[in-house]
This record gives structure tokens, C-alpha cells and sequence, in this order.
């Protein structure tokens, strides 16, 4: 093989890289643009404020499984927020270098990268069976935390690590306990990535299917309580897919999740560049 | 209450958050060993892992086929997205003007979000038809399609660690190498990628471990056929798709043969991952 100029070489290797480049760009905006052009269309008042069929029909809207999608976002915001953020402010600010606390940060990280699908094998054994709360929202809830703990966990702790450790010293040298410290200095100086992190969740939330598919149920009724069965949007565009040949309706359901999933993505970027400024003010 | 009661209190309240994430780990663990105890017991792991034959009705248990297709599916993505990924990290650390980097980046960021029903669904609708046309038979749900879609899914994740990674190479590096009379591809090919290289591994590792803990989107492409992954052009099923699928209908040994599908897929997956820790440890 006779060797390439190193000019030549240069010219093949960047035009690569800029196809590449506009291929990642380009696969984006056909999913995005296909998904919301093939679904805004469907979408109206009555298919978002109508329940759906069900079973094979594939008619209906998508009514009960917004007012599951909310539930679920609910419970496990109620749950997840205290356990994360507490087991954040003990890594970041308790913690004893030891290998005690590396074991839990090793099982954090561990945890990160468990599929979905195993956290609904879990939350189907313990939640589903073992704790009788059968096919329910609430076991839906509880495999959410477990899935969403590791990612919350490191998201709040580099949050709170990123507060400057003379703010610490100076509480603490006006007489502050450790916890004071934490509750009145730390925490509103790590808010917005904390927040950042929730709202990530949320769309996590929403996003997710696997896991909810094996311990929600799937049933397309209203839910009346955390302990019915339910359905979200993303097990929703699952159901019509695989079982009915209502792909126009799966699309617009896919164009609700996109848009869900776009405000969310809006949200953190907002604050985080918030989050720079005030950085930069010297704050 | 006295702020120094407030004070020992949370120090333990925070302490027993703080090992949750450990607690987890360990009980998905024991969990899923648990059930997959009757099933590992009655058929043998060796009949169970090297079983060619699914019938769950006739008391058969082999994963094999699904090993295979998991790992098949896994590998083809990997084919497709790790040239796509690194190329596209070059071009977000390297090549691209700041505007253009800002909008590829944004895309990248959004496509991690997207929904894996979302990626499922269009693949259902517009590639699979496309795959159908060239192979000429069946539906276009097949090895070849779960493989693109995963490859899509895990190309921001490979691509944003490994620019990350090439970004931290110091500067003095390339300056040298530049001062020397390289081409700007010369620097990144013989300087830039091999001190990025454990960076782009653990990127690399990372992805795969994602790709094989993919469900929802691989059973709406993969078609479901327990059977080799001989034919990228024949359905298949992977290890996620088999847990997915059959859960909800499966009582006694069924069930505990899906746990111990769950099993081979935690173990495969904290294998990976482990590696991908270690690996990124000692970057």
C-alpha cells in the first residue's frame, strides 16, 4: 500500500469527521421530526383527554395514562428525593475516607450500570410478590428509586462538592453544627445541580419502560389510587405498537414523550447556564 | 429540639441513606438468585446455559439462543457505532467550529434522552420495512435491525466519555507534537487518541454494557424468535426480550427459569461493567 500525504491524509481524516458530525445531527432530527410530524397531527383535546380502549383496539386516547404517568412521577419524586439526597449529603459531606465508603461507592457505580430490566425483575420479586402490593403503581414507584438512586446520588454529590470549602469552614468557625452547615450553607449553594439532577430524573422517568412494563401491569384504565394497576406513556406506546395497528395513535403518544422529554432538556440547560453565571459572578 | 439532638440525628439518618445504594445492589443480588434457584436446581446450569431448546410448555429451558442473540445484537452495534462514535468525538473535541460543536453536542445530549420505545417504534416503522425489502422475506424484525437501533442508542454515550477523554489529554501534547511539524491529524492519530485510548475503552465498555441491558426497543425490532442468531436477516431474541416478553404469563419453573435468564444477564453485565470501572480507575 503506497502511504497517503500527511495532506491528504488530513483532508480524508476531517471530512470524515465531518460527516460523522452531521450523520449524528441528521439521525436526530429525522427520529425527532419524523415522530412529532406523523404525531402532532393526531393530537387533539380528545385524544388527550380521552381514556384509552385497551386490549386490541387501539382506540381512545391517552387520558389515563398522562394521570398514571403523574402518579408514578409523583411517588417516586416523594420517595426517591429524600433517600438520594440524603445518601448524597453522607458521601459528600460524611462519609469517612475508608474502604467502607468505597465499597458504596463502588455499589453506586455498580448499580448505574444494572439494566432496567433486572430492576423490574427485583421490584416484581419483592415489590409485585413478596410485599403484595401486586401490579401497582406504587411497585412501579418503588423500582423507579432503586433504578434512579445511583444516578441522583452522584448528581447531588458533585453538586455539593462543587461549594467551596471555606464556606464549610467559615459556618462551622461562627460556632454552626456539621448539620447546620449542611441545611442553611451547603445545600442552597448546591441547589440548582441538585435540581438539575431531580428534574433529569423526571425525565428519566418518563422516559422509562422496561422496568415499569414488569411491575406496573398495564392496564389501560384510570387509576383511582397508588395501588392500582397503570399504564405511562412510554408502556403505552409499547402496548399500541406490539398489539394493535394504531401506529398513527403510538406516534402521537411518541410525539408527547419527545415534547416531555425536550422541556425537560430546555429546564436543565436553563439552569445550568444559570448555574455558570452565577459562577462567574463570583458568588 | 436542641440543634445539637438535630445534629446526631441526621449524622445517622444520613448514614443509613448513604448505604441504600449498597443494600440494593445486595438485594438484587439475592433476589434474583433466589428465584432462579428452582429452575438452576431442576434443569442444571450447564443444560440451562448451553440449551438450545426454549419451550417453556415442555419443561425446556435452554438460554443459548438468547445468549447468542444478546451478544450477537451487542457486537454487530458496536460494528456501527464505535467508528461513528470516536469519528464524531473527534469532530465535537478537534474539528468542528464552536457553533457547529454546540449544536452537535445539544444533539447528542438529546438523543440520550430520547425514549427506547421511541427508537423502537421508529424502527418498527421505518426500518424494518427497508430491511424486509432487501432481505425479500418476512417482516424486517431481525438481528439487522435491533443491531442499528441499538447502535444509535448507544453512540452518545460512547461518544460523549470519549470526547471527554480526548479533551483531557494536556495541551502541552499537542503543542509539542504541532511545533514538530504535524499535521493537525497527525497530532490527534499518533498523539491525541493513544493518550486517550483508556478513556475511549472504558467509552467503549461502558456502551456495550447498555446495549446488552436494552429491552423494550430490541423486542419491538428483534422479532422474538428464540432461535441462532445465524441470519442477520432472521428475528432472534435477547436475554432482556426473554425476561420482557414471558413474565407476565409465567408461574412455577417458566418463572423461575426467567430469573435465572435475569441471573446470566446481571452477571454478564457486572462482568462488563467491572471491567469498564477498572479500566477507567487507572485512566
Amino acid at each position: 500500500m503506497t502511504s497517503l500525504s500527511p495532506k491528504l491524509t488530513q483532508k480524508l481524516a476531517w471530512g470524515f469527521a465531518w460527516v460523522v458530525g452531521i450523520i449524528t445531527v441528521l439521525v436526530l432530527l429525522f427520529i425527532i421530526g419524523y415522530v412529532l410530524t406523523k404525531g402532532l397531527s393526531v393530537i387533539s383535546p380528545v385524544f388527550l383527554f380521552t381514556e384509552p380502549e385497551g386490549g386490541l383496539s387501539g382506540k381512545g386516547g391517552i387520558s389515563s395514562c398522562i394521570v398514571a404517568t403523574l402518579w408514578l412521577i409523583a411517588i417516586t419524586m416523594a420517595i426517591l428525593n429524600p433517600l438520594g439526597i440524603g445518601a448524597a449529603i453522607y458521601l459528600a459531606e460524611y462519609a469517612p475516607d475508608n474502604r467502607f465508603t468505597h465499597l458504596i461507592r463502588y455499589s453506586v457505580e455498580l448499580l448505574a450500570g444494572v439494566p432496567s430490566i433486572l430492576f423490574g425483575l427485583f421490584g416484581f420479586a419483592v415489590f409485585v410478590l413478596a410485599l403484595h402490593f401486586n401490579y401497582s403503581i406504587l411497585a412501579g414507584a418503588l423500582t423507579l428509586v432503586c433504578l434512579l438512586l445511583p444516578f441522583l446520588v452522584r448528581s447531588a454529590e458533585e453538586a455539593m462538592r462543587a461549594v467551596p470549602q471555606s464556606q464549610r469552614e467559615a459556618a462551622l468557625a461562627l460556632g454552626a453544627t456539621k448539620w447546620q452547615t449542611v441545611a442553611h450553607v451547603i445545600m442552597p449553594a448546591a441547589l440548582p445541580g441538585i435540581v438539575t439532577g431531580v428534574i433529569l430524573c423526571i425525565g428519566g422517568i418518563v422516559a422509562e419502560s422496561a422496568c415499569l412494563y414488569v411491575t406496573m401491569g398495564g392496564s389501560a384504565r384510570m387509576p383511582t389510587s397508588f395501588l392500582s394497576e397503570g399504564r405511562t406513556l412510554a408502556v403505552h406506546v409499547f402496548y399500541l405498537a406490539m398489539e394493535t395497528n394504531a401506529l398513527d395513535k403510538a406516534l402521537a403518544t411518541g410525539a408527547v414523550l419527545i415534547i416531555l422529554i425536550l422541556i425537560v432538556n430546555f429546564i436543565t440547560r436553563w439552569l445550568s447556564q444559570r448555574l455558570q453565571a452565577k459562577m462567574r459572578g463570583g458568588t | 429540639m436542641s440543634r445539637y439532638f438535630v445534629d446526631r440525628l441526621s449524622r445517622h439518618i444520613v448514614f443509613i441513606f448513604g448505604v441504600a445504594a449498597f443494600l440494593i445492589l445486595v438485594f438484587i443480588a439475592i433476589f434474583i438468585l433466589k428465584e432462579s434457584l428452582p429452575a438452576l436446581r431442576e434443569v442444571g446450569i450447564v443444560d440451562m446455559l448451553f440449551g438450545a431448546k426454549w419451550y417453556p410448555s415442555l419443561e425446556a429451558f435452554g438460554i443459548l439462543t438468547m445468549l447468542a442473540g444478546s451478544i450477537v445484537t451487542t457486537l454487530l452495534a458496536l460494528v456501527i457505532a464505535v467508528p461513528l462514535a470516536v469519528g464524531c468525538a473527534i469532530f465535537l473535541a478537534e474539528v468542528a467550529p464552536l457553533r457547529i460543536r454546540n449544536i452537535t453536542r445539544a444533539a447528542v445530549e438529546l438523543l440520550v434522552g430520547i425514549p427506547s420505545v421511541v427508537y423502537g417504534l421508529v424502527g418498527m416503522i421505518v426500518l424494518c420495512p427497508v430491511i424486509a425489502d432487501l432481505s425479500g422475506t418476512g417482516s424486517g424484525s431481525s438481528v439487522l435491525a435491533a443491531a442499528i437501533v441499538l447502535a444509535i442508542m448507544v453512540l452518545p454515550t460512547i461518544t460523549s466519555i470519549s470526547e471527554d477523554s480526548i479533551r483531557a489529554v494536556p495541551a502541552q501534547y499537542k503543542e509539542g507534537a504541532l511545533a514538530l511539524g504535524a499535521t493537525h491529524w497527525q497530532v490527534i492519530h499518533h498523539v491525541l487518541l493513544p493518550a486517550a485510548r483508556r478513556g475511549i475503552i472504558t467509552a467503549v465498555i461502558l456502551g456495550t454494557g447498555r446495549a446488552i441491558g436494552e429491552t423494550m426497543a430490541m423486542v419491538m425490532v428483534i422479532g422474538n424468535s428464540p432461535i441462532f442468531p445465524t441470519n442477520i436477516f432472521a428475528p432472534a431474541r435477547t436475554l432482556t426480550g426473554n425476561i420482557a416478553v414471558e413474565i407476565a404469563a409465567a408461574t412455577g419453573m417458566h418463572e423461575s427459569a426467567l430469573f435465572a435468564t435475569g441471573l446470566a444477564l446481571f452477571i454478564l453485565v457486572l462482568f462488563i461493567n467491572s471491567i469498564g470501572l477498572l479500566v477507567y480507575r487507572r485512566a
